[in-house]
């Protein structure tokens, strides 16, 4: 390792920190205090952590330098630190999804993913930030105080993983895993600059990912590198007989695919209904830009259209909110978290009602009304039931695309980092973050998210998406890794080492 | 309140409807989602997990086990098992469910379109009723809750109320009948006749314990009465019905009071209503008028259960001897008629005669014992035969030792009154009651000379030849003898003393 990079640590990508630490140029605990400290200065302005496990971090980082010593063999992420999301179950450390109402709760047990990490010897550094019960593109519903963008800390670091993704850009960690529901990974991966992978539904388990919606909930990797994210991709994928909707099959190789980088022969289709009006201009630019950069690398751009994704947003409304209000019922102060009114006086409902009215804000009650409302009887045709068939529809025009292409692309968000405080009273504007990246849950196939370049108006990162059909992860890769190399090769770096020092 | 009307008036005047849904809890060794034992009687909440606690982020998988016994049950009534259905949630918040909502099937049950046909006893002989059955359907059960302080035992008003999970998550199988028409005065017996017989072909199908004490076998009364050619009135829903006797009082006590409320001009409410096994009536609970909004929707934690046809067919080839045909075996080899069978059957003592029989007992008197003495004693108490502490074995025993002139009927009966009473075994109850038949001929010359000597009138009508006075002197011995001794033995000495002959 060059002294450079020893005094550098924060800087290096997870797969350079992990080589070096198997080939036992730095300790995994020098690695992790790097990153501590890293937190230590400048997490007071970026906010991506709740909760910081220094004593476990370290603890767990000791572990794989004395098993290296002794000569065990590691997995390919050993020793290198991650943030994880605070929705994520992990055992004895406080697990709250942003919300009052799990303040203070410390889960007597691991989720698979987290299981996972432990096993590559992954160091998990601590729990971040989120939009309360993964609601929200903007982090500033979270209960705890919103994340800033390290761009421009006035702005907002995209959500509901805004602080995954921020931990990543501001190099807190150099690994970070998000949620993605309906953009969840993406849309923040895309205003930080960095990486994000939805993988294909049931690809990672969800045990232990407290569910927002249970039919569109999926965990993945936040990363600067596309690699990056094909290694943590690998680390946590694959089957779980504790997830009932996990798929047996074996995982493509994704790590392979990164590898591959090569786009010649391929067809990409352009999707018509995810460009135009909404979408910022300097947006649409880079994105054509990347599209044109695809195209010279030997892919075959052709457009393709997709007409039901025009009713994507709303059936993602209706179903999300109807699942929600299911999943976060469990949490009415009999069990754990918050109780409120318990005076010995009142009654068990109004204890639950005192606990859900103190202990939830008010994007989670909305979305907990509106969905109360579409599954009531009477309402249910209407609501849950079409949106369930737009579902099939939107399903269909992606097997019609993916006949004609093997990937599609779209800008991940229609604009770059909004300012903290522009949109939080306007649920509908929120809401049309997430616009491109919905289509994809909804269908239950999987997309990345990678930067391509910064809008020239506003000099914020912009993401473009790539869309791959369900259990054609690899191809994700095989593209981003191809147009990630060939935008660095212009550039001469990374994007998000154009980020502003902090 | 209006005063019931006598039930020979009330089922003159109404045509009862019935309906049943019986719960029956299934002896899987695990939970239906979760690997927990279900094991009763344990320590509060010490047989459970996250997935059945319902912690944040946990996750149900299907018990196959539970599955398998499911479809069995279905096709031992009769059912078709459909190709494809998917679990629902039942949304509502109460304390005893770990997620406020509970996992079940709604319109896509299992198990469709089955019957039984029930057999029960009348003046005119036996009659034989189809009860239809609509669904046969799985659903988790709750957790338990005990109210602490109050003066009702209920939520309301209690101090405190705790709560045991351990039975939460244990699979149950709900069966609903269509509604029962055309029975009449015979209504109490023939929804007796149906939970008997259906807790026979669960046993017999090794599903569950069916025991109604233990709650593994609950049963819900829903009974209307309508006048003869009028649409059939409001029906009201009877819980807690929690044993074979219930289940025929409950029936009866809501037709007689519910012909008292129409009869007075009154209207029957829709409504729960609680039965008691003290006074045998039925006090309202929940009203039902404002039918609750469960919103199920298909629940997406779990996929869709499609039973491959060919496995169903293994199962239905490998059932068990269906109860009816099992019952006309035993009647040709025990040499008894329908009639005799079916008083067995609605006694609910063909089971224990048949343990019985197996115990070595002649069938002639298991039947006696079980149908008569035993059944006369358990109706006095209000209790099952079953429960009365009577082993099949304890009735071999009984028998062995009026086979060895040991015993006679008359303290045959003075036996079991002492088993009945926790005084032990039978040998125990004989030894401590000094109930073995006095057989030594030297104590019973001596009674006999000494009764003799007390009627010497009798004696000496005896000699003459009227051998029909021979009763007075037997009767006196008997007495003397506190009845220990064998009649038979007393008159043969007797006449013997005499130099009579018959
Ligand atoms: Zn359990």
């Amino acid at each position: 390792m060059s002294s450079a990079m020893e005094s550098d640590l924060i800087h290096q990508s997870a797969a350079t920190l992990a080589q070096a630490i198997a080939e036992g140029e730095v300790s995994s605990r020098e690695v992790t205090q790097a990153h501590l400290d890293r937190i230590a200065a400048v997490d007071d302005r970026v906010h991506a952590f709740l909760y910081v496990d220094t004593e476990g971090a370290l603890a767990a980082a000791e572990a794989v330098d004395s098993r290296r010593a002794a000569g065990e063999e590691l997995g390919p992420l050993a020793g290198v630190p991650l943030a994880l999301k605070d929705v994520l179950a992990m055992k004895g450390v406080p697990t709250t999804c942003g919300s009052r109402i799990l303040e203070g709760w410390r889960p007597p047990y691991d989720a698979t993913v987290v299981e996972r990490l432990r096993a590559a010897d992954v160091v998990i550094l601590g729990k971040t930030n989120m939009d309360e019960f993964a609601m929200g593109s903007s982090t500033e519903h979270s209960a705890y105080g919103p994340t800033h963008n390290p761009w421009d800390l006035d702005r907002i670091p995209g959500g509901s993983g805004g602080g995954s993704a921020a931990a990543v850009a501001a190099f807190e960690a150099p690994l970070a895993i998000g949620t993605d529901t309906g953009g969840s990974i993406r849309q923040p991966a895309a205003v930080t600059g960095t990486v994000g992978v939805k993988p294909t539904y049931g690809g990672v388990s969800r045990f232990g990912l407290v569910a927002l919606a249970s039919s569109l909930d999926q965990a993945g990797p936040c990363t600067r590198t596309v690699m990056d994210a094909a290694l943590l991709h690998a680390a946590i994928g694959g089957h779980d007989p504790r997830d009932s909707t996990s798929i047996p099959d074996a995982m493509p190789d994704v790590v392979a695919a990164a590898q591959q980088a090569d786009v010649r022969g391929m067809r990409i289709g352009l999707v018509r209904e995810l460009s135009g009006e909404g979408y910022q201009a300097g947006v649409e630019q880079r994105f054509r830009e990347a599209v044109h950069v695809l195209e010279h690398l030997g892919a075959e751009v052709v457009e393709v259209s997709c007409p039901i994704f025009d009713y994507a947003l709303g059936a993602y409304y209706l179903i999300l909110p109807s699942e929600c209000s299911s999943n976060l019922a469990r949490f009415d102060g009999m069990r754990y978290g918050l109780r409120v009114g318990d005076d010995g006086e009142r009654s068990v409902e109004e204890v639950m009602s005192l606990t859900r009215e103190a202990g939830f804000g008010a994007e989670v009650k909305r979305r907990i009304m509106l969905g109360t409302y579409a599954l009531s009887s009477g309402y249910y045709d209407a609501y849950y039931g079409q949106a369930q068939k737009v579902r099939t529809l939107i399903q269909r025009d992606f097997d019609a695309a993916f006949a004609q292409c093997d990937v599609l692309v779209s800008p991940t968000a229609p604009t770059t980092a909004f300012k903290l405080g522009e949109k939080v009273d306007d649920p509908l504007a929120m809401y049309l973050n997430d616009v491109a990246t919905i289509p994809v849950n909804l269908a239950g196939n999987c997309a990345m998210s990678l930067p391509v370049g910064l809008a020239p108006e506003d000099s914020l990162p912009v993401g473009l998406q790539i869309m791959a059909p369900a259990m054609a992860d690899d191809r994700l890769y095989r593209v981003g890794s191809a147009l990630e190399g060939a935008l660095q090769d212009r550039w001469g770096h990374l994007l998000i080492e154009e980020a502003p020092a902090l | 309140m209006t005063e019931p009307m006598p039930y020979a008036e009330a089922v003159a005047e109404f045509e009862p409807v019935i309906g049943l849904e019986v719960h029956v809890e299934l002896g899987t060794e695990s939970k239906m989602f979760c690997s927990c034992p279900t094991a009763f009687g344990a320590e509060p909440n010490t047989q459970v997990c996250p997935v059945c606690l319902g912690l944040p982020g946990s996750m149900p998988v299907m018990n196959g086990a539970a599955i398998e016994s499911i479809i069995r049950m279905g096709l031992a009534l009769n059912c078709s098992v459909v190709d494809w259905c998917r679990m629902a949630r039942k949304n509502y918040f109460y304390p005893d469910m770990p997620k406020d909502y509970q996992v079940s099937q709604y319109d896509e049950p299992i198990c469709v379109d089955g019957y039984l046909d029930v057999t029960v006893t009348t003046d005119d002989g036996p009659r034989v009723f189809r009860v239809e059955i609509e669904r046969v359907h799985m659903e988790e059960d709750t957790g338990k809750l005990t109210h602490a302080g109050g003066a009702t035992g209920r939520i309301h008003g209690a101090d405190y109320s705790l709560v045991d999970y351990n039975r939460a998550g244990i699979p149950l199988v709900e069966i609903v009948t269509r509604p029962v028409t055309g029975t009449g005065a015979l209504a109490p017996e023939v929804a007796r006749a149906y939970v008997t017989e259906l807790r026979d072909i669960m046993r017999g199908l090794g599903v569950s314990d069916v025991k109604m004490e233990e709650g593994s076998l609950r049963c819900d009364a829903n009974v209307s009465l309508n006048r003869p050619g009028d649409e059939w009135g409001t029906r009201s829903e009877t819980k807690n019905v929690n044993s074979l006797r219930s289940v025929e009082r409950a029936v009866r006590s809501e037709i007689e009071r519910q012909a008292g409320v129409l009869a007075a001009g009154g209207r029957v409410v829709q409504e729960t209503r609680h039965f008691h096994e003290d006074t045998g009536q039925t006090t309202p609970g929940r009203s039902k008028e404002q039918a609750e909004d469960y919103r199920y929707f298909p629940e997406p934690d779990l996929v869709p259960i499609a039973p491959d046809p060919a496995w169903v067919e293994q199962l239905r080839a490998a059932l068990p001897e269906q109860p009816s045909v099992h019952r006309a075996r035993l009647a040709e080899q025990w040499g008894i008629g329908d009639f005799e069978m079916a008083t067995l059957v609605n006694a609910g003592v063909l089971g224990l005669v048949e343990e019985t029989v197996a115990a070595g007992v002649a069938p002639d008197a298991a039947r006696k014992w079980w149908a008569g003495e035993l059944t006369r004693v358990a109706n006095e108490r209000e209790v099952e035969p079953g429960e009365l502490g009577v082993t099949p074995a304890d009735i071999g025993r009984v028998e062995e030792l009026i086979a060895t002139g040991s015993l006679n009927d008359k303290l045959a009966r003075q036996v079991f009154e002492g088993i009945m009473a926790g005084e032990g075994s039978a040998d125990e109850v004989v030894a401590a009651r000094g109930l073995a038949v006095v057989s030594d001929d030297g104590a019973l010359l001596a009674a006999i000379d000494e009764a003799l000597a007390a009627q010497p009138d009798v004696a000496e009508k005896i000699k003459g030849g009227k051998v029909q006075a021979a009763g007075a002197i037997v009767g006196a011995v008997m007495k003397a003898t506190r009845g220990q001794a064998d009649a038979g033995k007393v008159r043969d000495l007797l006449l013997e003393r005499l130099g009579v002959t018959e």
